[in-house]
């Protein structure tokens, strides 16, 4: 894809594209700019207008991540207000508690499983399934309604219905009989994150339809008809035209599916009971709940949540590098 | 353009440093709010027995005391009772008086400056100690102090449906579940005969309280009266320790227990025959199971009048947040005293912890007898501990026993050796 670069017009704040002067120094304006102009620039009205978003990312994002940087590397709890506590600095102790610990290491694991799982069928799946949406005329509305209910759904009322529909006596079994795996679904070890990773699939795959659904709407019908004039049949046109149609679409759901993803909490705190079986289905930031929030080692979970932030830029950056356009 | 960003970048990384040393800061609590009188507000459980219980406490008082009066609500909803307080703590909007504090986290909420110490009240060891006896000993924090008024249990024993056992073959009125031997015998033969699918059905999820319905029960009746930690140390891999954990690894491996959570009460659905539970369950069954109790099982068998369990108690805390602290500790008293403590066992069937409670409240056990053994029971309980790292602790246990005897994965020596030693290292820790 490309992009349109405008001119700056005169008297226009944007800068030239080269952005410096051919002997990259100051220019004589420059210098006897007032204090105010060079903090905030030549439309100050524009801070104004943008206050409401920058206030939001500041209040809601960049302050609690520096807050949790700050905590992992302390002994930090949180105290009443007014309390006389002592918080010692601890360095990277948090940090190499995180990677020794077990319990850390296998939720880290774990989520990795999940992610394996979860990513490339949610991609595959919403595609497919938003192309087909998109091609059918009849019962349209109704199907794409019938996708998104699951997405619109308190987690913890459908949680009730698979818990029922796969424990040991559930619908499931009772339909596979001798095939059915024992321990069963969500108490046996091996099975109990694929589970999890399925269920999240199924649950928020109607929001990633609508997500393709909008792409779809974007990709040239005529695409398609040079395409059949060529010769290509149905599946040739889908990997041919909507996969590379859709491709920034595909980023973004590879992006947001992972990081929806690494956040895994309400499903194994209420799917598997805690993170159970023997820990097979603990998250992250599980374990941020039970050490931040039920056991007091807010700076340990901190750290543990540094951690897992680390490791979802990485995946994004690797995801955004291979999956994503580099020309747009 | 540089330079602006430069300028922008600095100082917001130094409102966002005031910020974090503004966070990090701390104060001093007042001494004067403890002789304060005035308005206070108080919560309580959910449980529809305790809301109608606190209501008439309320009631009561505020006629009395005008310009004193109590403002009461349930706990605000949340995961739990305990993390609402955690953060209402960290917030500073704590009430004066929560009557549902959970022993477990009493250290925790010490530790973040959220709890009162009562012992600094004039008569506040005097009272404690007064109306609970050496029962309130274990409620005491490590520096000897109370930071919670031990207020009532519910000590645990074996529910047994006595339908069931009758349809079992087994006897209703005086089964034998002494033993390890004898319970295993029953069990089996619940699920044998088709009577019931399961013969107990524990939560088998991975929470940090479930030891306190499964476990520590057991090791309080096998060890004659020992909790999670004695002098210091774990006990749960002490002889006593490995074979309770063994008694309960035998139900499982043999399926007399499910091993996924149950949607509903297992026991008041006919799926289990028997259940681990305290008194406040019997309004919860009322007529839908005709049920019997008895103490929980040790390896040989001990006489019901020495068994000890876990007591499932709920306390009070004061919080520092509260400014009229004088009025809530009058209120503390009132809500414990001897008039309401009967009013609390009458309406919730829930044992005060008061000292001789079967003979201070003789007239009620006589007219209620299956709340009799409960009565007794509650003479011999063992808590978990107070301490700061009480609830790491115990989900240390918790992952142990949920992999060595629930999962049946791996050697339960190990598994609790190596949670013993995760256990003594959190008891070091401040």
């Amino acid at each position: 894809m490309s992009s349109i670069r405008t001119t700056p017009a005169a008297g226009g704040s944007t800068a030239p594209a080269s952005g410096r002067k051919p002997n990259g120094g100051r220019g004589p304006n420059q210098a006897v700019k007032p204090l105010r102009q060079r903090i905030f620039g030549r439309n100050p009205l524009g801070w104004l207008f943008s206050a409401p978003y920058l206030v939001f990312v500041i209040v809601i994002f960049a302050y609690p991540l520096l807050f949790a940087i700050y905590m992992s590397f302390f002994d930090y709890f949180f105290a009443a207000p007014g309390a006389n506590v002592d918080r010692p600095f601890v360095g990277l102790d948090n940090y190499v508690t995180a990677f020794t610990d077990p319990a850390v290491l296998q939720s880290f694991a774990n989520v990795g499983i999940f992610l394996i799982i979860n990513v490339p069928l949610t991609v595959v799946l919403s595609l497919v399934l938003a192309s087909g949406l998109n091609s059918i005329k009849r019962f349209r509305t109704f199907l794409r309604v019938s996708y998104y209910v699951p997405y619109v759904t308190a987690s913890v009322a459908i949680i009730g219905v698979w818990l029922f529909l796969f424990n040991q006596d559930g619908l499931v079994n009772q339909i596979l009989g001798p095939l059915a795996p024992n321990p069963s679904w969500f108490v046996n070890p091996t099975l109990a994150m694929p589970m999890i990773a399925v269920y999240v699939t199924w649950k928020q795959l109607g929001f990633y339809i609508l997500l393709y659904l909008a792409a779809l709407q974007n990709v040239p019908t005529e695409l398609y008809e040079s395409a059949s004039t060529d010769g290509a049949g149905r599946v040739r046109q889908f990997f041919s035209v909507t996969v590379p149609g859709v491709r920034p679409a595909t980023v973004l759901v590879l992006l947001l599916s992972t990081i929806v993803g690494a956040n895994l909490f309400t499903e194994p705190y209420l799917l598997t009971g805690g993170g159970g079986p023997n820990g097979a289905s603990t998250s992250p930031v599980l374990l941020i709940y039970q050490q931040g929030i039920q056991q007091g080692h807010p700076g340990y979970a901190a750290a543990i949540g540094i951690v897992l932030v680390v490791v979802v830029l990485i995946i994004a950056f690797l995801q955004n590098r291979f999956a994503g356009d580099r020309d747009s | 353009m540089h330079r602006r960003r430069i300028i922008l970048s600095i100082v917001t990384a130094g409102a966002i440093a005031g910020a974090l040393a503004a966070c990090g800061s701390s104060g001093g609590g007042s001494s004067d709010a403890m002789k304060a009188k005035g308005p206070i507000t108080i919560w309580y459980s959910n449980n529809a027995q305790e809301v109608q219980w606190g209501k008439a406490m309320v009631a009561s008082w505020n006629s009395a005391h005008p310009k004193e009066t109590i403002k009461a609500q349930e706990v605000p909803a949340g995961k739990s009772t305990e993390e609402v307080l955690g953060a209402a703590i960290t917030a500073g909007t704590t009430p004066c008086l929560v009557f549902n504090n959970l022993p477990a986290v009493t250290g925790q909420f010490e530790k973040q400056g959220g709890l009162v110490d009562l012992s600094k009240f004039s008569d506040g060891n005097s009272y404690i100690q007064a109306r609970s006896g050496s029962a309130a000993d274990q409620y005491k924090s490590a520096n000897g102090d109370f930071y919670q008024m031990p207020w009532k249990q519910n000590p645990v024993m074996i529910f047994y449906n006595k339908d069931i056992f009758a349809k079992a073959g087994l006897d209703p009125n005086n089964p034998d579940l002494s033993t390890y031997a004898s319970f295993l015998a029953a069990a089996k033969q619940v699920t044998s005969s088709g009577a019931a699918q399961y013969a107990i059905y524990p939560a088998p999820t991975s929470e940090f309280f479930q030891p306190n319905f499964d476990y520590l029960p057991l090791l309080a009746a096998q060890t004659g009266g020992k909790g999670l930690i004695e002098n210091g140390k774990a006990t749960i891999d002490s002889p006593d320790g490995i074979e309770v954990a063994n008694f309960w690894k035998s139900i499982y491996s043999a399926g007399l227990a499910g091993k996924e959570q149950f949607q509903g009460d297992a026991f008041a659905d006919g799926k289990a025959a028997m259940a681990i539970v305290g008194p406040w369950a019997i309004a919860y069954y009322g007529d839908k199971v005709k049920w019997g109790s008895v103490p929980v099982p040790t390896k040989d068998g001990i006489a019901a009048d020495k068994t000890y369990t876990f007591p499932d108690a709920k306390n009070v805390g004061m919080y520092t947040s509260c400014k009229n602290q004088g009025t809530a500790w009058d209120v503390l008293k009132f809500a414990t005293s001897k008039d309401q403590d009967n009013k609390l066992l009458n309406v919730t069937g829930q044992m005060p912890i008061r000292d001789n409670l079967a003979t201070v409240y003789a007239d009620y056990f006589a007219a209620h007898p299956a709340y009799k053994e409960f009565g007794a029971q509650s003479a011999r309980t063992v808590d978990d501990p107070s301490g700061p790292n009480t609830v790491a602790q115990l989900q240390a246990l918790r992952d142990a026993y949920t992999k060595s005897v629930i999962s049946g994965s791996g050697s339960v020596d190990d598994a609790f050796k190596a949670a013993a030693d995760k256990i003594n290292k959190l008891q070091t820790q401040k």
